[in-house]
C-alpha cells in the first residue's frame, strides 16, 4: 500500500473515533442543559399537562440510552432527526433548518478563503521577501490591529463606513437561495471583508515567520550564493518547505469560518449555520443543536486532517520514513 | 376664513386624492401668504395623509427563528403575529385604532341569553385564498384546532369558557359559554385564532391559504417571510401595498443602521439608548406609543409578610416610580399607579390615591402592620423584562429609606417562568396587556386563575367580576370595572411599575392613520393598514 494512503486511513480511523466520542459528550452535555423544550416555546402558557402532550409528542419521555442508540443510529443512515418545532402530521427535519444554513456558511467560509487565503500568503510571502522594511512593519501593523479588535467591532466599523456613509454595501446579509449569483456575493460583501480582516493576521504571521525561519538554513545560502533571485529563493526553496506549518494554520482558519462565524452573522443578519444554531439553544430544539455541534466537529476533524495530509505530502522526509 | 385660505383648504384635501399637482398646489399657497418652502411641507403633508395603493415595503422585526412555523398553537413572538396573522390571516373580529372591537371576518354578532350564546354571522362571498368559500364549518374547526385535551395551544386558557361550538348553516357560527360574557367578541380577535380552511376534516394550517390580506410567497424560518396583495380581499381599500417582506433582525444595532442605509423601511423595537440619534435622522419618524403591556412585581398575598395589606400598600409607597421610569426606561414608559388596565382600555379608570414614593406613608403603613423595620426578598431577573434587575437595585435603595430592607436575588434566567415565578413570594414578571378589563382580570386577578400571579382572592372583586361579564348596561359596567380597579389597586398585590411604550421607526416613504395600541406594530396589522407616501 501507498504509504500516503496508509497515512490517509490512518488519519480517517482515528478521526471516526474522535467522533464517537465527541457525539457522546454532546448528547450529554445537552442532556445538562437547564430549562426544558416544551416550557421554553410554551412560555407563561405552559401548564402541566400542555408539556406533558409536547413531551410525550417528541420523545422526551424515554431514558437517554435509548435516545442516544435512536439519534446516532438515525445519522448513520444520514438522518438527524425531527426538530423540535414538528407537529403530528407536520415533521420538520434537522436536516431542512440545517442545510440551507451549513449552505449559506460554506459559501460564505468559500469566499472568504477564496480572498483571505492568496492575501495572506501573498502578503506573507512580501513580508518574508522584504522584512523589517517599512512594507513589512506597515503590514504587520495593520493585521496586527485588525486581529486585535472584537470582531463585532471590526463589524460594526466597517458596516458604518461602508454601509452606512459611503453606501457602498447593504448593512443587511439576508441571502436567499434563489438569489442571483452576484446580489449573493455583493450581500456577502461585508462579512467577507470583516472575516477576512479577522483571520488573515494569523495566516499571514506564520507564513512570514516560517519562511524567514527556513532562510537561515544552509541550503538556502547555497541557493543565493548560486545566483538565484530573492524571489526564486523564497517561492522554489523557501516555500514548499514551510507548507506544513502553513496549511496547520490555514486549515485552522477555515474550520474557524465555518465554526466561528456567528458574531458576524447576528451583525449582518447572514442566515448561517451559527444563528440557527443560536436560535435552537435559545429554544431548547436539541435535535439542532446536537447536529450543528455533530457538523463542527466534524468540520474541524476534516480540515486538520487535511492539513496533516498536505504537511506529509510535501515532506519528503515523511513520505518516506526509514 | 378668507377666500384663499378656503381653496387652500380644498387644495388640501385634493392634493391628498393625487388631483392637485405640487406647482399648483405651492402657488397657491404663496397667494395665500406662505413661503414657497411651507407650502411644499404642506403639500407633502397632504400627499402623506391619503392613503395611496401600490408598491412595497420590507418591515424589520426584532424576533424570528428557526423554530417559527405557520401554526397558530404557537404564535410565539411578533414575528409569525404580524406576519402569520396580521397580514396572512384574519379572525371573526378586530380591534380598532380606539380600541373599539370591529367585526372582520364576521359581519355582526349578537348576544343572546344572558351573554351567555353568541351568534356569529360571516361576511357573504367571503373565500380562502385559493377561492373556497368561507363556511361555518371552517370557522369551528379553527377554534377546536385550540381546543380538546391534546391541545398545546397557547389559547388553550384562553378558550376554556366555551362549552360548545356549532355551525348553523354556511354563515352562522354559535358559542355557548360556561357563564355570560358581554367581552366574548374581543376574544376572538386574538392572534392565535386566525381562520383556517379545512382539509379531511381538521383545520389545515401548514399550506399558508388563509384569508388575509396577503398571500404568503415565500417563507424562511428564522429570515423572512415575503407575501403579495391578495386581490381578492374582503376589505375593498386595504391593504394598499403590493408587496411586503418581514426580516427577522435580531440584533438591534443591525436593525438601526438596516433603517439608516435603507435596507429595509421600517423596524420594530427602535434601541431606546441611541434613540436620540436616530431622531435626527430627517428621514426617519419615531413612533411611540403607550400600549397595554406592563411590567409588574407581583406579592404572594397568601405568604408572610405580603398577606397584610398594610405592608403591601408600604411598599407600593416606597417605590420610586419617576426614577425608575427615567433611569431604566430612559422615559420610554408611563409610570403606573398599581391599576394593570392601561389608560387606553375601554372602562379604564386612574385610581385614587396615587401611588408616589412618600417615606413617610410608607413608615405609616408598616407601623400600622406592626413593624418598625421590614426585611423582604425580591426576585429578578432580565428574563421577567429588560431591565428587572436594575429596577430592583433602585428599589433597595428608595426602600432603605422607609424601613425595608429589599433583599434583590438575582435569579437565573434559563427557566424563570418553571422556578421562580408563580413559586417566590415577590419577583418580577410582565404582561402584554388584554383589550378589554375583563379579559385582564380574569386571567391575572381571579380567584383561582392559573396565572393568579398574587394569589389574590378578594370576594367582592370575584362577585364584582361575574356580574361586569354578563352586565350588557354600558353605565353599570362601567361602575362595575371602576370598582374592580379600585380594588386591585388599594387591596391587590400587585405592584405596577410602568406600562411600555411600543418605540417603532420608520422610513418617511412610509405613512399610516392612527395607530392601534392593543398590541405591538399598529395592532400586528401594519402591514394591512399602513401604505407608501
Amino acid at each position: 500500500m501507498h504509504p500516503l494512503l496508509r497515512t490517509v486511513l490512518q488519519r480517517l480511523g482515528l478521526g471516526l473515533i474522535t467522533l464517537f466520542v465527541v457525539s457522546l459528550i454532546i448528547f450529554s452535555a445537552i442532556e445538562f442543559l437547564p430549562g426544558d423544550f416544551a416550557k421554553a416555546i410554551l412560555g407563561q402558557a405552559a401548564t402541566p399537562e400542555t408539556v406533558e402532550a409536547f413531551q410525550k409528542e417528541i420523545g422526551l419521555d424515554k431514558p437517554p440510552v435509548e435516545r442516544y442508540l435512536n439519534w446516532i443510529g438515525g445519522i448513520l443512515q444520514g438522518d438527524f432527526g425531527s426538530s423540535f418545532s414538528s407537529r403530528v402530521g407536520f415533521r420538520r427535519t434537522v436536516l431542512d433548518i440545517i442545510a440551507p444554513r451549513l449552505w449559506n456558511t460554506l459559501f460564505l467560509a468559500g469566499i472568504t478563503a477564496l480572498v483571505a487565503v492568496p492575501l495572506a500568503l501573498g502578503l506573507g510571502l512580501m513580508a518574508a521577501l522584504y522584512r523589517n522594511s517599512f512594507f513589512d512593519r506597515a503590514i504587520n501593523a495593520a493585521t496586527l490591529t485588525t486581529i486585535s479588535f472584537p470582531e463585532f467591532f471590526v463589524a460594526y466599523i466597517l458596516m458604518l463606513f461602508l454601509a452606512v456613509q459611503l453606501r457602498w454595501f447593504p448593512s443587511l446579509s439576508n441571502v436567499s437561495a434563489d438569489m442571483p449569483f452576484f446580489e449573493r456575493l455583493e450581500r456577502s460583501a461585508l462579512p467577507v471583508l470583516t472575516l477576512t480582516l479577522v483571520i488573515v493576521a494569523h495566516m499571514m504571521r506564520m507564513t512570514r515567520a516560517a519562511i524567514i525561519g527556513l532562510l537561515a538554513s544552509p541550503y538556502i545560502e547555497m541557493a543565493r550564493l548560486k545566483g538565484v533571485s530573492p524571489g526564486q529563493v523564497i517561492l522554489r526553496h523557501a516555500l514548499p518547505n514551510a507548507w506544513a506549518p502553513i496549511a496547520n494554520v490555514v486549515a485552522f482558519n477555515l474550520a474557524y469560518l465555518v465554526v466561528g462565524a456567528v458574531v458576524v452573522e447576528v451583525v449582518f443578519v447572514y442566515p448561517g449555520i451559527g444563528q440557527a444554531m443560536v436560535d435552537a439553544v435559545r429554544s431548547r430544539d436539541i435535535p439542532v443543536v446536537q447536529a450543528c455541534a455533530l457538523i463542527f466537529a466534524v468540520t474541524y476533524i476534516l480540515l486538520n486532517l487535511l492539513a496533516d495530509i498536505i504537511s506529509i505530502a510535501t515532506n519528503p522526509r515523511l513520505l518516506h520514513p526509514r | 376664513m378668507s377666500e384663499l385660505e378656503h381653496k387652500l383648504q380644498l387644495a388640501t384635501r385634493l392634493a391628498g386624492k393625487g388631483k392637485v399637482s405640487r406647482r399648483d398646489f405651492i402657488q397657491l399657497a404663496i397667494a395665500a401668504g406662505f413661503t414657497a418652502a411651507a407650502g411644499n411641507a404642506m403639500f407633502v403633508k397632504a400627499v402623506r395623509a391619503e392613503p395611496k395603493k401600490g408598491g412595497s415595503a420590507r418591515f424589520g422585526l426584532a424576533h424570528g427563528a428557526t423554530t417559527d412555523t405557520l401554526d397558530p398553537v404557537g404564535y410565539p413572538d411578533t414575528f409569525t403575529q404580524c406576519a402569520f396573522w396580521g397580514a396572512l390571516s384574519n379572525s371573526l373580529t378586530e380591534i380598532d385604532a380606539k380600541g373599539n372591537v370591529v367585526p372582520d371576518l364576521a359581519e355582526s354578532f349578537e348576544p343572546s341569553d344572558g351573554a351567555k350564546k353568541w351568534v356569529f354571522k360571516l361576511r357573504k362571498g367571503l373565500t380562502f385564498h385559493d377561492g373556497k368559500t368561507v363556511t361555518a364549518d371552517d370557522v369551528v374547526n379553527s377554534f377546536r384546532h385550540h381546543m380538546g385535551p391534546d391541545s398545546k395551544s397557547a389559547a388553550k386558557s384562553l378558550l376554556e369558557p366555551i362549552t360548545d361550538i356549532k355551525s348553523d348553516g354556511p354563515e352562522n357560527v354559535v358559542f355557548m359559554l360556561k357563564d355570560g360574557s358581554a367581552d366574548f367578541p374581543y376574544l376572538v380577535s386574538d392572534y392565535h385564532i386566525p381562520i383556517m380552511p379545512t382539509k379531511d376534516g381538521k383545520s389545515d394550517w401548514q399550506s399558508g391559504v388563509r384569508t388575509g390580506p396577503f398571500t404568503l410567497d415565500k417563507f424562511e424560518p428564522g429570515v423572512s417571510a415575503k407575501l403579495k396583495r391578495n386581490p381578492n380581499y374582503h376589505k375593498s381599500n386595504q391593504p394598499y401595498l403590493d408587496e411586503v417582506e418581514f426580516i427577522a433582525i435580531t440584533d438591534v444595532a443591525a436593525r438601526t443602521n438596516a433603517l439608516t442605509t435603507g435596507d429595509v423601511d421600517w423596524i420594530g423595537r427602535a434601541d431606546l439608548k441611541t434613540l436620540d440619534l436616530l431622531k435626527r435622522n430627517p428621514d426617519v419618524e419615531i413612533l411611540e406609543l403607550s400600549g397595554y403591556g406592563h411590567y409588574v412585581l407581583p406579592m404572594n398575598t397568601t405568604m408572610a409578610p405580603f398577606d397584610n395589606n398594610d405592608v403591601r400598600t408600604a411598599i407600593k409607597y416606597a417605590i420610586d416610580r419617576e426614577e425608575i421610569q427615567k433611569k431604566i426606561f430612559l422615559d420610554h414608559a408611563t409610570v403606573g399607579n398599581d391599576n394593570p388596565i392601561a389608560k387606553a382600555v375601554k372602562y379604564s379608570v386612574d385610581p385614587e390615591p396615587k401611588y408616589t414614593y412618600d417615606p413617610d406613608k410608607a413608615k405609616f403603613h408598616l407601623k400600622k402592620a406592626g413593624y418598625e423595620t421590614l426585611k423582604v426578598d425580591l426576585s429578578v431577573a432580565d428574563a421577567a423584562f429588560a431591565g428587572a434587575i436594575d429596577a430592583g437595585v433602585l428599589i433597595k435603595e428608595t426602600a432603605a429609606k422607609c424601613g425595608i430592607d429589599v433583599n434583590v436575588i438575582r435569579e437565573a434566567e434559563d427557566a424563570y417562568w418553571d422556578n421562580v415565578w408563580l413559586k417566590k413570594p415577590w419577583c418580577a414578571s410582565y404582561w402584554s396587556g388584554r383589550p378589554t378589563v375583563d379579559w385582564t382580570m380574569t386571567i391575572t386577578y381571579a380567584a383561582g386563575a392559573a396565572w393568579n400571579e398574587t394569589f389574590w382572592n378578594n370576594k367582592r372583586f370575584n362577585e364584582l367580576m361575574l356580574q361586569g361579564r354578563a352586565e350588557l348596561d354600558e353605565a353599570k359596567r362601567a361602575a362595575i370595572y371602576a370598582e374592580m380597579q379600585q380594588l386591585v389597586h388599594d387591596d391587590g398585590g400587585v405592584i405596577v411599575l410602568v406600562f411600555n411604550n411600543f418605540v417603532t421607526a420608520n422610513s418617511k416613504k412610509l405613512a399610516h392613520g392612527d395607530v392601534a395600541p392593543n398590541w405591538e406594530n399598529d395592532g400586528l396589522k401594519i402591514a394591512e393598514r399602513w401604505w407608501l407616501a
